[in-house]
């Protein structure tokens, strides 16, 4: 089993989403995030979807995206190819006295400190999903509150349009 | 879509806008049932009624498997209309149907008002949330302005590419609403222009070096109308045809290179020739597990060719050494022009052996099956549609009862939807306006005998053979030959008397319970005017062979029944 970045244009209207979600519970496919958007042309989205497959497995999810009248365009992203990027808000309980330790991490990953209680701190940090997971288990005995992440989304490099 | 107008239209009501987009498209017949939540349709149908007509049928159901059957009968795309809630999920079973058989199909509904949506308001049901995994796609129309565009393109992904059912929800505010129509000419079908590519050339290839050929056509060569050129293609390389359930009708049964339908309870002798086959062409077919019980051993020693117009269909289910995704048609056209046929009429002499050393085996029960089903396509002519339920009579019929035309064979093939058959006929001869014959169990005919009336009062010819043997027959044979003769919820015994029946709906009964009459009365059947319903009395342990088991291989067939289990 490989993790697959399937990337798609979709028209942006209700529904869709439903649809998308609809085919993968039905026919079985794991999902394991699905981010998406609206794009520059308000008719469409581009929904990045990171799925565990097969081959074959991931051969029938793009040709049965491809077979909804609302997705226009589908396609698998090569990884080394692409830019792959995730969103991470987490909220950590903090002492005072932690409070530079916590910023020397935040510094080496190049997270940012964007709000502070006298007891907690909220970071974000934007990176591949293998850098987020490294910066949750460096700072998660600090002591996680709460955390959210926007699950993968990607563009292919280079100058062609998808 | 190109507007025929100047671009002056005409203000009118949602309900009217409906009406004429349908009458723009062609349609002539709209099967359906009204209810408060469609009514202003109904009215609007009742103002256009001199060129669209409406057909009422008993039950939502009945109405869509009869605009299934119009589809099915015609390759136009069929009607059905229903009002919200309780209405449009009983077109639920028929549109699903549609689905899986891939039958063009435009389901319209009512709703409750716009205002009143998401209040759990009466006869209220999401439908397009219901239907969303059984349709091709589906719209709710909440702006009166886009009533005409969605129809006409609901009308266009119905029947483009691989057909299927599009359901258009439509609130009755919007119904009752008013803007501007424009009328626009008939959607035209897309088709792509085929893609030769390396795949292709692949494809030319295996078969200009295939010395054992079969052809395994399905529903698609119906659908593209390549049966013709299917013919051509397998007379010109010599290349016997299989046909699933769903292909049956699109090579002559009487051809010389008709071998006969695959699967599970297709011929013995197709089941041999595909272990002896050294290239499997597949033509608008889907290796579904009815016919590839168990995909990994499916013509393990043979080279696979896969054409379809579906690409999520190429590798599914079995793996093709080569694929051509497209329209069957034009694919068959390339390939005919573009592989060499290679000398194999030792092949297709021991295919022909085959086929006589494999015969379908008649029972000696005092009315066989069988022979019933022969002498109703004897003494029937080659366009006449015969539709049937689902059970042992349909397997029966897709193996006895020989098919020469295509459209002419209509059955539930993916869904196996027991009470398919008589809203199918009603659909079937309201489109031909000739006689049709349905063949169905007592099991599926208790299902929606119900249609009987919209029949009788429509004057249409619909002559039934009711498969009688007081049992839930298929099921039955499953528990003898599986379940320990368990007959659990399988015997029926229903007191109906038939002939009782028929006339008090207004139709004609009639009786056969022996061979000796079957031409006699399949005779008065067929010259007794409007419907007639035969009583066929057959024995409850009949059994459709031969039997693939489900989730096996050919060679797993069951050709006889041992008497300890008869």
């Amino acid at each position: 089993m490989n993790q697959y970045i399937v990337t798609a244009l979709v028209s942006n209207k209700s529904g869709v989403l439903t649809r998308i979600s609809g085919l993968f519970s039905r026919r079985g496919y794991n999902i394991n995030s699905l981010q998406v958007c609206a794009t520059e042309n308000p008719e469409f989205s581009r929904m990045t979807l990171v799925a565990g497959a097969d081959d074959s497995t991931i051969k029938q999810i793009t040709r049965q995206l491809d077979k909804l009248v609302d997705v226009k365009k589908v396609g698998l992203l090569n990884p080394s190819q692409a830019v792959c990027r995730e969103l991470l808000i987490i909220k950590l309980k903090m002492h005072p006295s932690n409070r530079p330790e916590i910023e020397s991490t935040c510094n080496i990953y190049k997270a940012k400190m964007i709000d502070l209680s006298p007891t907690s701190l909220i970071v974000e940090l934007t990176g591949e999903p293998n850098k987020i997971d490294a910066f949750i288990g460096v700072v998660s005995h600090y002591g996680i509150i709460e955390l959210v992440r926007t699950g993968l989304t990607a563009l292919e490099r280079g100058e062609s349009g998808f | 879509m190109k507007e025929t107008s100047n671009g002056k239209g005409r203000m009118l009501r949602g309900a009217e806008i409906i009406v004429e987009t349908l009458i723009e498209q062609g349609v002539t017949h709209v099967f359906g049932y009204p209810g408060g939540y469609i009514i202003d349709t109904f009215d609007a149908l009742y103002l256009y009624r001199d060129k669209i007509k409406q057909i009422l049928t008993s039950h939502e159901q009945g109405a869509c498997h009869a605009a299934d059957g119009y589809a099915r009968a015609t390759g136009k795309a069929g009607v059905v209309m229903s009002t919200s809630g309780p209405g449009a999920t009983n077109l639920v079973t028929g549109i699903a149907t549609a689905n899986m058989d891939s039958v063009p199909l435009v389901a319209i509904t009512g709703n409750v008002p716009l205002t009143s949506l998401g209040r759990d308001s009466f006869q209220e049901v999401d439908i397009t949330g219901v239907t969303m995994p059984i349709t091709k796609h589906n719209f709710i129309v909440k702006d009166v302005r886009e009533l005409a565009p969605t129809l006409r393109q609901a009308f266009e992904i119905a029947i483009s590419g691989r057909p299927g059912p599009v359901l258009v929800d439509v609130p009755k505010n919007v119904q009752q609403a008013v803007a501007e129509y424009v009328p626009a000419s008939p959607v035209q079908k897309r088709v792509e222009p085929l893609k030769i590519d390396e795949q292709a050339r692949e494809a030319a290839q295996i078969l200009s070096q295939a010395k054992k050929p079969l052809i395994y056509a399905g529903g698609g060569v119906i659908i593209s109308n390549a049966c013709e050129k299917l013919r051509e293609f397998a007379e010109k390389f010599g290349a016997p045809v299989a046909s699933s359930m769903m292909g049956l009708g699109a090579m002559p049964a009487n051809h010389p290179l008709f071998l006969g339908m695959l699967g599970m309870h297709g011929s013995a002798a197709v089941a041999k020739a595909l272990g002896e086959c050294d290239a499997v062409i597949a033509i608008g077919a889907r290796f579904s597990d009815r016919v590839a019980g168990n995909p990994k051993s499916f013509c393990k020693n043979a080279k696979i060719i896969h054409i379809d117009i579906d690409s999520a269909e190429v590798d599914k289910i079995v793996n093709s050494h080569a694929h051509i995704i497209g329209d069957a048609l034009q694919a068959l056209y390339w390939l005919t022009e573009n592989a060499k046929p290679h000398p194999n009429s030792e092949w297709q002499q021991r295919c022909a052996e085959l086929k006589k050393q494999y015969p379908f085996i008649d029972s000696k029960m005092p009315l066989c099956p069988r022979k019933l089903l022969r002498a109703l396509a004897e003494l029937s002519p080659a366009d006449r549609i015969v539709t049937t339920d689902v059970g042992q009579h349909q397997m029966w019929t897709a193996q006895s009862y020989s098919v020469s035309l295509p459209r002419t064979f209509l059955t539930s093939g993916g869904l196996g939807t027991m009470g398919f058959g008589l809203g199918a006929a009603i659909g079937a001869a309201v489109a031909t306006r000739k006689p049709v014959t349905m063949i169905t169990g007592d099991g599926s005919f208790h299902m929606n005998m119900n249609e009987l009336p919209t029949c009788v009062k429509n004057g249409l010819e619909v002559k039934i053979f009711v498969f009688n043997n007081n049992v839930l027959g298929m099921v039955r044979q499953w528990q003898t030959l599986f379940y320990h003769k368990h007959y659990s919820s399988t015997i029926l015994d229903s007191p109906t008397d038939y002939v009782k029946l028929a006339e008090a709906f207004g139709a004609t009964g009639l009786t056969l319970d022996k061979n000796e009459d079957v031409e006699s009365v399949v005779k008065t059947a067929f010259e007794t005017r409007g419907t007639v319903v035969v009583d066929c009395k057959i024995m409850p342990d009949e059994f459709v062979l031969p039997m693939i088991p489900a989730g096996k291989s050919a060679e797993h067939i069951i050709t006889e029944i041992k008497e300890e289990n008869a």
